[in-house]
């Protein structure tokens, strides 16, 4: 499997096919529908990101010592976010995940969405996953 | 020729004199020319209320009140001439009651923390379903500080509240009764004048907040009748960290200081204290001098315009608004009643309104999305939020159309 840094280069080539905006939303709206869905039974409410604007669900398994992500959102753009960021991380090793960088969001012309104030909680959702990520740190090693 | 009445308002006000002293309206966002329809969150300010500001910190800088130099008396006259404008813009009797605070929310934390003087344990609180977190949380923690209640009027589904229920929640153990003016969160302009006099009937104090009204609508406080009624500079033209308490006059006397300090005092010792008379036994602290100053030029603004005029065309905005959002297939206006502020609260099929609102703001169209701080009032309707559209006197209806394209744009996008 590819490392979680060839995988997050490879979101930036496609997304710099896109001169526009437009485009770039209209693929990210495409990449929600292609995420790895959470179980409708894990939908709880431990299981929402806090400060989302959007519901947005995640679950994370440890699966031959690599954590499987699904998840889920109320919102189609907030779908999509959440989706870039589980086909970098997901299938990856805690410790990767824990260490990867997020530049590659900027790259792709969602520095909007970095911002920690901004209402759709990518911040939230980065910080989520990383802790899922050390949580079964502890139990690979 | 057409007769004065087939004349549209847009007709009467100059709105193209009007927008070039707004310039904030010519700049672009995301390559678009700004449409600004989160006028309901603050509005901007004409190029008047920002050379005041300068103007003030150029020229009159120094501390009020308490200064023998004549910067400070020049100061502080600037300060109280604009506590006479607001005096006179509210029909307030007297300009003592005329308290400056930092915003509304303010405003409201200073009468619900002193208001254990009106709200007994085992008394109850009324308040409306449709309240601001900020008209909901300072009155829960007065609740719990004294042990009294609150009750709430419901809202019925077309966003008007639910009166018969109100007359019936009324009884000897109601203290206080506070709603807001207009909805923020729907824009619905609630029967304040009629709920005022019955919570007076049972003896009960009243407080309303006026943050969506002020600015909007020609206010009379003394015609209202309200015991309390707040104000938010910043909704009116005036610059943010400036607001409004009005309280009538034997109110304000009863209400305990909120904060303690320099200005709010008459003698201290650290035996006794005794505090100021109104309005300075609620101004401890240097106020916002720049802010109370601008606020006043503000006011000269709106003036000018005219108020009846400004809610007259905003009225012409909202029908025009209301009728072109309903052309989009699946809206649905949460809040569709005749008598309401220049406030389109609504959604288009089951669409996420943040989906919405992203892709509007690509497209240079400022909404608010969200649960606008009314929780309740989402959760009344079973919805995560909406998106809503709030319009000012500097609108147009061109706008609306760009509005209306995008959206459509984005229900495309998204659907």
């Amino acid at each position: 499997m590819a490392s979680i840094q060839e995988i997050q280069e490879e979101i930036v080539e496609d997304f710099s096919m896109f001169d526009d905006w437009m485009q770039r939303y209209e693929y990210m709206i495409d990449l929600g529908k292609s995420l790895p869905l959470i179980d409708e039974s894990l939908k709880t409410e431990d299981r929402i990101i806090k400060g989302c604007q959007s519901k947005v669900w995640v679950n994370a398994e440890l699966v031959d010592s690599k954590i499987a992500f699904t998840a889920d959102s109320d919102a189609i753009i907030t779908k999509g976010i959440i989706a870039i960021l589980i086909r970098a991380w997901s299938g990856q090793k805690p410790a990767d995940i824990i260490t990867a960088n997020t530049d590659f969001i900027d790259e792709i012309g969602l520095k909007e969405h970095l911002s920690p104030t901004r209402a759709n909680g990518l911040v939230s959702m980065i910080k989520q996953l990383k802790m899922y990520a050390v949580a079964y740190q502890t139990q690979v090693n | 020729m057409p007769s004065r009445l087939d004349r549209t308002f847009a007709g009467m006000l100059d709105i193209k004199k009007i927008r070039a002293d707004f310039p904030i309206l010519n700049r672009k966002v995301n390559g678009h020319s700004l449409i600004y329809f989160d006028n309901a969150a603050t509005s901007q300010k004409p190029q008047q209320v920002i050379d005041k500001i300068v103007e003030y910190y150029t020229l009159y800088n120094a501390n009020i009140h308490r200064g023998v130099h004549a910067l400070s008396q020049e100061a502080t006259d600037l300060f109280e001439e604009s506590r006479e404008k607001v005096r006179a813009f509210f029909n307030i009797a007297h300009t003592k009651q005329v308290i400056f605070t930092s915003g509304n929310t303010h405003s409201i934390n200073a009468v619900a923390n002193g208001a254990h003087a009106f709200v007994k344990k085992g008394d109850e609180v009324i308040l409306s379903a449709v309240e601001h977190h900020s008209n909901i949380v300072p009155w829960q923690m007065l609740c719990e500080r004294v042990g009294a209640t609150i009750k709430v009027i419901p809202v019925l589904d077309n966003g008007e509240l639910d009166m018969a229920t109100y007359h019936q929640l009324l009884n000897s153990k109601t203290a206080f009764v506070v709603v807001n003016h207009i909805s923020n969160a729907l824009g619905v302009t609630n029967p304040v004048k009629e709920i005022i006099d019955a919570a007076h009937e049972h003896g009960a104090m009243t407080l309303i907040d006026g943050a969506q009204s002020c600015g909007h609508m020609k206010i009379d406080v003394q015609a209202l009748n309200a015991d309390f009624y707040t104000m938010a500079g910043h909704k009116m033209c005036g610059p943010t960290g400036i607001g409004i308490l009005y309280g009538k006059e034997e109110a304000l006397n009863a209400l305990p200081p909120y904060q303690g300090g320099g200005e709010m005092i008459d003698q201290v010792s650290f035996e006794k204290t005794t505090y100021a008379g109104l309005p300075h036994k609620f101004e401890a602290g240097t106020p916002n001098i720049a802010g109370g100053i601008a606020l006043g030029a503000a006011i000269d603004y709106l003036n000018e315009i005219g108020m009846d005029d400004i809610a007259a065309y905003e009225n012409e905005l909202l029908i025009y608004g209301t009728e072109q959002i309903k052309t989009i297939p699946g809206a649905k206006i949460f809040g569709d009643v005749t008598d309401k502020a220049a406030v389109i609260s609504f959604n288009v099929a089951s669409l996420h309104p943040y989906d919405i609102g992203t892709i509007v703001d690509k497209l240079g169209v400022a909404v608010r999305t969200g649960h606008h701080c009314a929780q309740p009032v989402m959760e009344r309707y079973q919805i995560p939020g909406t998106i809503r559209a709030s319009f000012a006197f500097y609108n147009t209806k061109e706008e609306i159309d760009v509005m209306v394209q995008a959206l459509q744009r984005a229900v495309n996008m998204l659907s």
